[in-house]
């Protein structure tokens, strides 16, 4: 993690009618630094994230990401980062090697280094060998995997992360926080969102939404230490509560 | 009798084999946790007890109903809540009740009893369109409609998926106060913590089973000594344990590394290792492993079959 800010908001927010979706969040996020974006359900993380990535625009405030307006320049945003969730991945229906280089065409690289990125991403997950594999019938874990790689592919400054390891095994799943690990050591800025609270504790830094507005943002051993309680679990449902 | 008998299940979809073999029994008034990850065949089998599948090969009974002979009986005394939300959207949330306690001969003012904890959150809502929920709200609906009836077995398909943690809590009270009732749950579930709430659990992977007993003994039967290792710098601490010689293997839990190995280690020359790896702020303690150590513990058996 450096000193150098890749995300920074100011007075964020987002009506949608006469519902506040996100109600004036100002917060920071440095370059390689894992934030945990967390919140009940309907607090208002989507809305943030779709602001972020630069595909809604916000109400009033300042949104800057990679260096980019969120309202001048959302296209700009879009071409410096890098986004995976869940619900949308990759196609099922293609090869390993074609997701790879569908979205590197959209990314805009060179046929070369698509190439060349294929190949280092696939060998660091150890599955150059099953490159021409439709991806259907691959397990979850490893389609998450390549989801992650795919989004990072352009070498984006921030990648966003939402909910990527619901529903997988354990062990794929702690696999896949070595991978963001790295991805932060490479000095990308890791922005993801998740329900398995254990995983909260590996970031280096957690928001917690509720209703809209951030309640608790910091390093989780200080929020646990501030907040009296054992862990992120404990402090999100003393937050969430009330 | 058993609310559930099933005697070697399998079920494949093309070249995808779903469930490889499985044998269990859930026994009445209990709340049984089918405990797995995505692909683990929860769901098939869930539809397979349900009377909505044909297993390829095997038998299911629920109270002793055979689940493809006697499928009317078992839709009788089933609720189901499947995975993905499918009440009628068009609906509203009162519409949408009348509607399942009608097909099932019923009126929701017999059994609201049942219901009244549950469904007296969303009731200011009872005008409004299903489809127009939020997801907190859908699942409480989905399960007052399963719950209308007044079945004797409910089958709850993944209900806190993608749900957060406060809601989590709250809906396992609700399960907790229907077991009270008398009512046999099986409930599916990837969140390895949940399956500590459950009386007993099968802890499936891939079609199979790893194993099936009651939390408690689970844990108990977990073969290594279990360690909670912190240092300042946690993916460093993990790729320096596992360069330790004495480990099985290590994980993040948390703030925390579970380092799990074959015997007993002196805590002295484990602070020392990593002492000359550099690393600051080290406390070992020995710690009880929880579900999620077993399950990951029995992956690793399977996987080295």
């Amino acid at each position: 993690m450096t000193n150098e800010n890749i995300i920074e908001v100011e007075n964020l927010v987002k009506k949608f009618g006469k519902f506040t979706a996100n109600d004036r969040l100002t917060f920071q996020v440095k370059k390689g630094e894992i934030l945990g974006f967390l919140g009940a359900n309907g607090a208002g993380k989507t809305t943030a994230i779709k602001i972020l990535c630069g595909i809604s625009a916000p109400t009033s405030g300042k949104v800057s990401v990679a260096g980019f307006d969120a309202v001048k320049h959302p296209e700009k945003i879009k071409q410096n980062i890098g986004y995976m969730s869940q619900k949308f991945s990759l196609y099922d229906d293609l090869t390993i090697r074609e997701n790879f280089r569908l979205f590197g065409g959209i990314y805009g690289l060179s046929r070369k280094s698509i190439r060349q990125r294929t190949e280092e991403l696939l060998k660091r997950l150890e599955l150059y060998e099953y490159r021409n594999r439709i991806l259907e019938a691959l397990p979850l874990g490893w389609k998450q995997k390549l989801a992650f790689s795919v989004a990072i592919m352009h070498h984006p400054q921030v990648v966003f992360l939402d909910e990527p390891t619901s529903g997988v095994d354990p062990v794929t799943r702690r696999q896949f926080w070595e991978l963001i690990y790295e991805a932060s050591e490479e000095g990308k800025t890791i922005f993801v969102t998740t329900h398995y609270m254990d995983e909260a504790e590996y970031c280096d830094t957690v928001s917690m939404m509720v209703a809209g507005q951030i309640r608790a943002f910091g390093e989780p051993r200080e929020l646990k230490t501030e907040y009296g309680v054992k862990s992120v679990n404990d402090l999100f449902i003393k937050l969430a509560r009330n | 009798m058993k609310a559930a008998e099933i005697h070697n299940i399998h079920k494949s979809y093309d070249e995808v084999k779903a469930l490889g073999g499985i044998s269990m029994q859930v026994e009445k008034g209990e709340i049984f946790g089918l405990i797995g990850p995505d692909g683990a065949g929860k769901t098939s089998l869930i539809r397979i007890l349900t009377t909505l599948l044909y297993p390829d090969q095997g038998q299911a009974s629920i109270f002793g109903m055979d689940t493809i002979r006697d499928f009317k009986g078992i839709r009788k005394i089933a609720g189901y809540m499947p995975g993905r939300f499918s009440l009628y959207q068009d609906l509203s949330v009162e519409e949408n009740l009348n509607f399942y306690a009608s097909i099932f001969g019923t009126t929701v003012s017999e059994n609201y009893h049942l219901i009244k904890d549950i469904y007296q959150q969303i009731e200011p809502f009872k005008k409004r369109l299903a489809g127009r929920l939020s997801g907190g709200m859908k699942q409480k609906l989905a399960l007052s409609c399963a719950l209308i009836h007044k079945p004797d077995i409910l089958f709850l398909d993944e209900p806190t998926t993608g749900v957060d943690a406060v809601s989590r809590k709250e809906f396992w009270e609700i399960l907790k106060n229907l077991e009270e009732v008398g009512i046999t749950i099986i409930v599916s579930t990837p969140y390895m913590d949940e399956a500590e709430l459950c009386d007993r659990v099968a802890l499936m992977q891939e079609g199979q089973l790893l194993d099936v007993d009651t939390p408690a003994n689970i844990i108990g039967k977990y073969d290594h000594e279990l360690y909670a290792v912190e240092s300042r710098e946690l993916h460093q601490l993990i790729k320096d344990l596992r360069s330790f010689d004495k480990t099985v293997s290590a994980f993040p839990f948390g703030d925390t590394v579970h380092l799990a190995t074959q015997e007993k280690l002196r805590r002295k020359e484990l602070q020392k290792f990593l002492e000359e790896k550099g690393h600051e702020g080290i406390a070992v303690q020995s710690i009880e492993p929880g579900i999620e150590d077993c399950f990951m513990n029995l992956m690793r058996k399977q996987n080295d079959e």
